[in-house]
């Protein structure tokens, strides 16, 4: 397949686009594999392509029960960062992220990810310390962070009320200049046409409804395209996670799904060129490169495989943008909607070997997904190749529950919504 | 989202707090079973379909509630007050000794 | 009069002038008009501009799906951008710029981006701006430099930062039976609930109820459409249970028949009443609902699709007949279908020339026949338009013979000169709300639409929203939903008669013209139908894959005009009917809503302000505020010229020498009541509670189900029943929910209730040596010496006549005392203190003071108690009863929770005698330049009077066996490096004889 590029744009113009090839193919299941991973989203797309890149594994399937791309990875505020508090999550998310700063070059597509930062407004004293204790740990990890005062914050986001009469005034913040946003489809797709020119299967349509056992060993899935064997089945299904292992026997997780929404107002010109945290409640914001406002806060708050919200977290979320940009209460909100987040019990992801013999887990993403995107697959892959965990993911076992060896940045324990 | 409370009646979700998996049971405040305990605190039900909860009209009167609500249609099947239902019957022999 | 404008029709007011300016020129209309209705009769075809290429647009439709015509509504220095013309009433003084225009809307330097073709073509960014691999370019500095640029390009209107002086409302509603759409369904739907006595809302995204018959020129019971909407609304408003709701948009279908709607309260008025808010968001709670949303007409795809002058057929003929606006002088048609025929006449009825109507379909009836005659329109049957001409205004078009069957064209192209050309691609059910509450909408291969789904929720259709597109059918099916909505029984009673021109509700399946040029399917983001097949050659052949892909359907109309269209191109591309493409599900809102509105009355007002009893007496007396979550509170009082360091050092020296008093209100406290009560603590607290005596207090601490630390606080026991439990200010809400679920879910068998009393109770904490002697000084009917007021002990007394609770206990380390009093007496009893000590040098101290004194003692706050630390870390393990289990007792012994390198508590000490910042990292060995292995972190840190040092807690790794060891803070986003020692974290009086006395 052909290289993308400035020339084959000009060239393929010529012949009036005539010539464009497919993505990626879309063959038909095969009897067998070597890995199939389960779940067509950006986490199992790049597990298959770093399977073939970095580990030679080449023989893949990705299976999607509807159209690829159509869980998280397509349905997220696309922000990408590593300024985590505790260091299992600080390393892991730089990995990612430096992954990402070389993502559209290794995938030969552009992802568009911005490094336009992303700065936490603080509004009390002990909010400040607070950051500055995260962002002094993301440095001592050799991450990039910097407060930011009041002064530099208005002159970065000149739209932001920063005056002293707020009800929650603008302290300063914490910044990451290094984080920034990525155009989320296109991480898909990029990932998916990059497995696929390494001879990964790609099959959408393909919805898993059980699990081949041979004794207590997974030897492959039965689909609605047919029975699949494989040596190694991989789970990457985020908000399916319970579903999927209720097939698979498991009735329990530390998990609860949960629906999140997220908005985005019409179109404007530039006016937020930065992502922008609130302090004193959870909003968060940034803007497309269309001109969308791009935002979102809470969960709902209870259990839903819906991926449809609720009233109150719209009012809520609206509330709390126009706490930071009064001038805004003139934009419309043109679109929301609701996607599914595999909460864990400490608000850390899962990537692991097991539960059962021949397979491999990789959830709990929490609301934190997209920006793992890269290093959940690379650590996914090393970990399916291996069998037995990078030092990246060593630490986000299924029992460090149980141990007491849990990874809570927001130190809310086991309540899944407050993570 | 409506939950009809048994004390206030239909109410809008904003007036109820989210307390999670209803069928967690706590083992006895003196057991030492530790993958008990630990069940309870870490493994959840999350099927998608009917589930019982637990939800504190927080907004209201303060109690709380069972609820058998599906995680797909958001519809609510039942509601009765949480202190009538527990199954840990266990606890509340214990407790009355 | 402008010779756009017919002498006579429509609704406006012809005698009222009405004076706007748009793009700075002045224009005038009627009332009545719209924005785009008064442009059009002032002669302006060019609206705007599109968002890619920048092509020139002209207004599109006469309603909420506008496309093209968005303009910025602007009211001194606030804006309001993306505003469809075709929904801007005019009012004296109405200011309205166009948008994405540089630096006008005839000469836009944007349109550079037409010459770039197909190179722009759909997707075109995934493949290109990557740039080098390596140099300086590489990572994402290329895409970043280039992106910079299309960021400025991109974008419509500029949204504003003066903020909105406008109020905004919320209203919660109730009724039996909501009816959204005013045409004919929804007027008999509203009319058969409300005589069934039922609580009926009327909802209408129009200014003017009655939608179809505004415009369509049918006669009902004998009269104008019109004039019959117009009894039905005055018959409707006459009921008391009818609620009618104008100008408001039901933009979303939420769980539990929950409809969130805006009302546009003053938009179109000059000034607003007194009291009025700018929108009124409705929160509606409907028994059941009848959607009787009508349907969009369908634009057709052909090139030149998209010039100024080419506009939908049924919005031509709402110009005329509502507006009294002619669309143009020489009009043509171009159909798939029997609509535009009526649309034709009621054009040529209002004065224009229809010369021609173009339609795909070769086989005509001979009803649509006579229609064409009586427009005196010469009929193309069998012909399609394959091109237009003209710049920024329409001057002619090109028709060629076409086979439907084939969609071939044949034979030599002909050119018809017009100023108008209006189309009609068949029409398509507005089932956006239906979409949201039921299942997957249905395909009519007949309607060539998709209807709507089955519900989830309880809603009944009516009219064209089912797919019935004849006021006859609207009126019948309005008439039986309104009465199954109010729970009637069917009515045989007789309909009103319509008289209508007779039509063929199916149209051609025909979608796209295929010739040379650029046919546009999503107007606003110039997706083209060769971007449609682009995407197909590329694999993105999912609705949702193409609409992601090509951007289609994803602009401020959200596909209200492009969905269909592109789904049939795609669907012929792959050879495969529409329904199996795909359709996409329809999300909120179903038209843009203000972000004011959603906000409402918390526009501005974000939180409540918790103000402690005392709040006034510190204003007063010059405390400065800090905020603590919702709570406002003391952080020094200054005095003249002093820092904030000199201030908080003086405080609490003065109370260390003497005495100071502190407000501690806002600590949460919880009465604990009831025959269990003891047993209860005795469960919660991880130390024992029952053998507490009455009239003591004692200091507990409670852990999480997972064995972490929670909060901790003292606890009062006023009788053998009865605890006053206090909690950190931070976890008081926590704690108290943590409680009543335990009593209410776990324990119900417990006889205990618990009563948040945090807002009844003032507290005064006052400490020091001289502590004792103030409060003799004021304090009536008990003692307070140390028999009768023992460390921990508790008297009941008056101050200043008030009665107070005082308890001896101590934050600070000194001699102190909390003395609370009801909240209404608060500042009364904090005076009569204050006074009390005056003659012994008491000072007021705030949070700094509080907080130094603290760490001097080396207590724990939130700081350390945050979430992740043990009762262990905190060298709180005195504290863990081993007689008793208690909530955390079972899990707190987890391997993860008992390691030996977990972060604890220590003290520590800035050996360089310069302050320290919380939130600083211990390190072993210093490195500025990179630092790394950090140890942990300062929690609280504050230069301690009382060791003349600067010191602070920390949480540092194997925290306990570095006593005495040195370190070094690094804390590089402050540039603070330095030697410390790691110490105890019981700085000062670590045996407590200071407050023992």
């Amino acid at each position: 397949m052909a290289e993308y590029s400035a020339f084959s744009l000009l060239k393929n113009a010529l012949t009036g686009n005539k010539d464009w090839k497919p993505a990626w193919r879309k063959p038909d299941p095969k009897a067998s594999y070597d890995v199939i991973v389960i779940g067509g989203g950006g986490h199992g797309l790049s597990t298959a392509y770093y399977l073939a890149k970095e580990h030679g594994i080449t023989n893949v399937a990705v299976l999607e029960k509807g159209w690829l791309g159509s869980g998280n990875v397509g349905r997220n505020t696309t922000a990408v960062r590593s300024n985590y508090l505790l260091p299992q999550n600080t390393r892991f998310y730089e990995h990612s992220m430096k992954l990402w700063e070389n993502l559209s070059h290794d995938l030969n597509y552009n992802v568009m990810f911005s490094q336009r930062g992303c700065l936490n407004l603080a509004h009390t004293p002990a909010q400040l310390d607070d950051y500055a204790r995260r962002g002094n740990a993301m440095r001592h990890l050799g991450v990039d962070a910097e407060l930011m005062s009041v002064d530099q914050i208005k002159r970065l986001v000149p739209a932001l009320d920063v005056s002293g009469s707020a009800r929650f005034p603008v302290l300063g913040g914490l910044m990451q200049r290094r984080a920034g946003s990525a155009r989320h489809d296109a991480v898909a797709w990029g990932y998916a046409r990059g497995a696929d020119r390494r001879g990964v299967d790609i099959i959408e349509n393909c919805e898993v409804t059980g699990f081949l056992r041979d004794g207590g060993r997974i030897i492959g899935v039965s689909t609605t395209r047919g029975e699949i064997r494989a040596k190694k089945v991989a789970l990457a299904v985020a908000g399916s996670t319970g579903r999927v292992m209720q097939l698979a026997g498991i009735s329990h997780m530390p998990i609860e799904s949960h629906v999140l929404q997220a908005f985005v107002s019409e179109s404007l010109k530039p006016i937020i060129d930065t992502i922008l945290t609130f302090g004193m409640g959870h909003f968060y914001i940034s803007q497309s490169d269309k001109g969308g406002l791009v935002y979102g806060g809470d969960l709902d708050g209870y259990n839903s495989y819906a991926q449809r919200g609720s009233l109150p977290i719209v009012d809520e979320v609206m509330s709390e943008m126009l706490a930071l940009f009064p001038g805004l209460a003139r934009v419309r909100m043109l679109r929301s909607w609701g996607g599914l987040c595999d909460m864990t019990m400490d608000g850390s992801p899962i990537i692991t070997t097991g539960p059962l013999p021949g397979m491999y887990l990789n959830c709990g993403w929490c609301y934190g997904g997209f920006k793992a995107t890269p290093a959940s697959g690379w650590c996914f892959a090393y970990t399916i190749a291996k069998d037995e965990p990078h030092e990246f993911n060593a630490p986000f076992t299924l029992d460090r529950f149980y141990r007491g060896l849990i990874i809570d940045d927001k130190g809310q324990g086991a309540t899944p919504r407050l993570h | 989202m409506l939950i009809t409370c048994p004390y206030c009646g239909p109410r809008d979700v904003i007036e109820f707090t989210y307390q999670g998996d209803g069928n967690r049971e706590r083992p006895q405040p003196a057991s030492q079973d530790l993958d008990a305990w630990n069940a309870y605190v870490y493994d959840r039900l999350n099927p998608a379909g009917d589930h019982n909860e637990i939800w504190q009209h927080s907004g209201g009167c303060r109690a709380h509630l069972r609820v058998v609500r599906n995680t797909i249609t958001h519809e609510i099947l039942s509601t009765a007050f949480a202190r009538g239902g527990h199954k840990s019957t266990e606890n509340r022999a214990e407790g009355r000794s | 009069m402008s010779p756009r404008r017919t002498e006579t029709g429509g609704r406006i007011d012809r005698l009222r002038t009405i004076r706007f300016t748009f793009d700075g020129a002045p224009y005038t209309g009627h009332a009545g008009d719209t924005l785009a209705s008064a442009l059009l009769a002032n002669g302006v075809t060019l609206f705007g501009r599109s968002f890619k290429y920048h092509r020139p647009r002209g207004v599109l439709s006469a309603g909420v799906e506008e496309p093209n015509a968005l303009v910025t509504v602007l009211r001194g220095e606030v804006r309001e951008p993306n505003i469809p013309a075709t929904m801007v009433e005019i009012y004296d003084g109405l200011v309205a710029v166009s948008q994405n225009r540089t630096p006008s809307l005839a000469w836009d330097i944007g349109a550079i981006n037409q010459l770039g073709g197909k190179i722009l073509s759909a997707g075109f960014y995934y493949k290109t701006f990557m740039g080098p691999v390596i140099g300086p370019l590489k990572g994402t500095r290329f895409w970043m430099f280039c992106e910079h640029f299309i960021r400025r390009a991109a974008g419509l209107g500029k949204a504003g930062t003066a903020p909105d002086p406008e109020r905004y409302e919320r209203m919660n509603a109730f009724c039996d039976v909501l009816v959204v759409g005013s045409g004919p369904a929804g007027l008999m739907a509203a009319k058969a609930a409300a005589d069934q006595g039922a609580r009926v809302i009327l909802a209408d995204l129009e200014a003017h109820f009655g939608g179809s018959a505004n415009w369509s020129g049918e006669t009902i019971d004998g009269m104008p459409a019109a004039d019959w909407a117009q009894r039905m609304v005055g018959q409707l408003g006459g009921n008391d249970n009818v609620r009618l709701l104008p100008r408001t948009t039901v933009w979303g279908y939420y769980d539990g028949n929950t409809l969130a709607a805006l009302e546009r309260v003053t938009d179109h008025k000059e000034v607003a009443a007194k009291g009025e808010p700018r929108q009124r968001y409705w929160a509606i709670r409907a028994g059941s609902v009848v959607l009787a949303t009508g349907s969009f007409e369908r634009p057709l795809v052909f090139p030149g699709n998209d010039r100024p002058g080419v506009m939908l057929a049924h919005a031509a003929e709402r110009y005329a007949n509502e507006y009294g606006v002619l669309p143009g002088q020489r009009i043509a048609l171009f159909t798939n279908n029997d609509s535009a025929y009526r649309s034709a006449v009621a054009l040529k009825k209002a004065g224009a020339a229809v010369v021609a109507i173009i339609d795909v379909r070769s086989d005509i009836s001979n009803e649509m026949r006579r229609m064409a005659s009586e427009a005196e329109a010469e009929l193309l049957a069998g012909h399609a338009v394959v091109a237009t001409e003209g710049g920024k205004a329409l001057t002619g078009l090109k028709v060629q013979r076409f086979d439907a069957m084939s969609g071939s064209l044949s034979g030599d192209e002909r050119s018809i000169h017009a100023d108008s050309l209006l189309m009609s691609g068949g029409w398509s059910p507005t089932i956006h709300l239906a979409s949201q509450a039921g299942a997957k909408a249905e395909w009519d291969p007949a309607r060539q639409a998709f209807l709507p789904p089955k519900p989830t929720q309880r809603w009944i259709g009516a009219g064209a929203f089912t797919g019935s597109f004849s006021t006859a059918e609207a009126i019948a099916e309005g008439r039986a939903a309104g009465l199954q909505a109010a729970g009637g029984a069917a009515s045989s009673a007789p309909l009103p008669i319509v008289e209508a021109v007779p039509g063929d509700p199916d149209p051609a399946p025909v979608f796209e013209i295929k010739a040379k040029g650029k046919s546009f399917v999503d107007f606003q983001h110039d997706v083209t139908a060769e971007d449609v097949r682009l995407a197909h050659r590329e694999g993105f052949v999912s609705v949702e894959h193409l609409k992601r892909y090509t951007t289609l359907g994803m602009a401020t109309d959200q596909g209200k005009n492009s969905n269909v269209p592109g789904l049939a191109i795609m669907a012929e591309a792959l050879g495969k009917p529409i329904p199996e493409v795909g359709t996409t599900r329809f999300r909120p809102p179903y038209t843009a809503v203000s972000i004011g509105s959603l906000a409402a009355e918390r526009f501005g007002d974000l939180k409540p302000e918790r103000l402690t009893p005392m709040h006034d007496w510190h204003i007063a007396n010059g405390a400065r505020m800090y905020s603590a979550g919702l709570w406002y509170r003391p952080m020094i009082y200054g005095l003249a010229g002093e820092t904030v360091e000199q201030a908080y050092v003086r405080e609490s020296k003065a109370t260390r020498e003497s005495a100071g008093i502190v407000d501690v209100s806002t600590l949460g406290k919880i009465a604990v009541q009831g025959p269990d009560a003891a047993a209860f603590l005795d469960r919660v607290y991880t130390n024992m509670f029952s053998t507490l005596a009455v009239g003591k207090a004692r200091y507990g601490l409670m852990l999480r189900e997972d064995g972490l630390a929670f909060d901790d606080g003292t606890t009062w026991r006023l009788g053998e029943q009865e605890f006053l439990m206090t909690t950190t200010t931070a976890n008081a809400g926590k704690v108290m929910q943590h409680l009543e679920y335990f009593l209410d879910v776990i324990w119900p068998e417990l006889k205990v209730t618990v009563t948040s009393v945090t807002d009844e109770w003032a507290g005064a904490a006052i400490g020091g040596p001289k502590a004792r002697v103030i409060l003799a000084a004021c304090v009536t009917g008990t003692a307070v010496d140390n028999a009768t007021l023992p460390f921990m002990g508790i008297v009941h007394g008056r101050i200043a006549g008030v009665p107070v609770m005082i308890c001896r206990l101590s934050f600070s380390g000194e001699m102190a005392f909390e003395v609370y009093s009801g909240a209404g007496y608060g500042t009364r009893v904090w005076e009569a203190l204050i006074e009390a000590g005056k003659p012994f040098g008491l000072v007021t101290y705030g949070l700094e003071a509080l907080g130094t004194m603290r760490i001097e003692k080396g207590h724990v706050t939130g700081a350390e108690i945050d979430g992740r630390t043990t009762a262990r870390d905190l060298h709180l393990d005195w504290m863990l009863s081993k007689k008793k289990p208690f909530i955390g007792s079972a899990m707190m012994d987890r391997e993860g929770l008992i390691a030996s390198d977990r972060l604890q508590l220590v003290g520590v000490v800035a050996l360089d005698n310069r302050p320290l910042n919380g939130g600083g990292h211990i390190v072993e060995e210093l490195d500025e330049a990179n630092p790394h292995d950090s140890l942990g972190h300062i929690t609280a840190c504050c230069y301690s009077p009382a060791l003349g040092k600067y010191i602070a807690l920390a949480l540092v790794k194997g925290g306990k066996a570095r006593h005495g060891t040195r370190a070094f803070v690094s804390d590089p986003l402050r540039n603070r490096f330095g030697p410390i020692e790691i110490v105890s974290n019981h700085f000062y009086d670590p045996d407590g004889s200071r407050m023992h006395g």
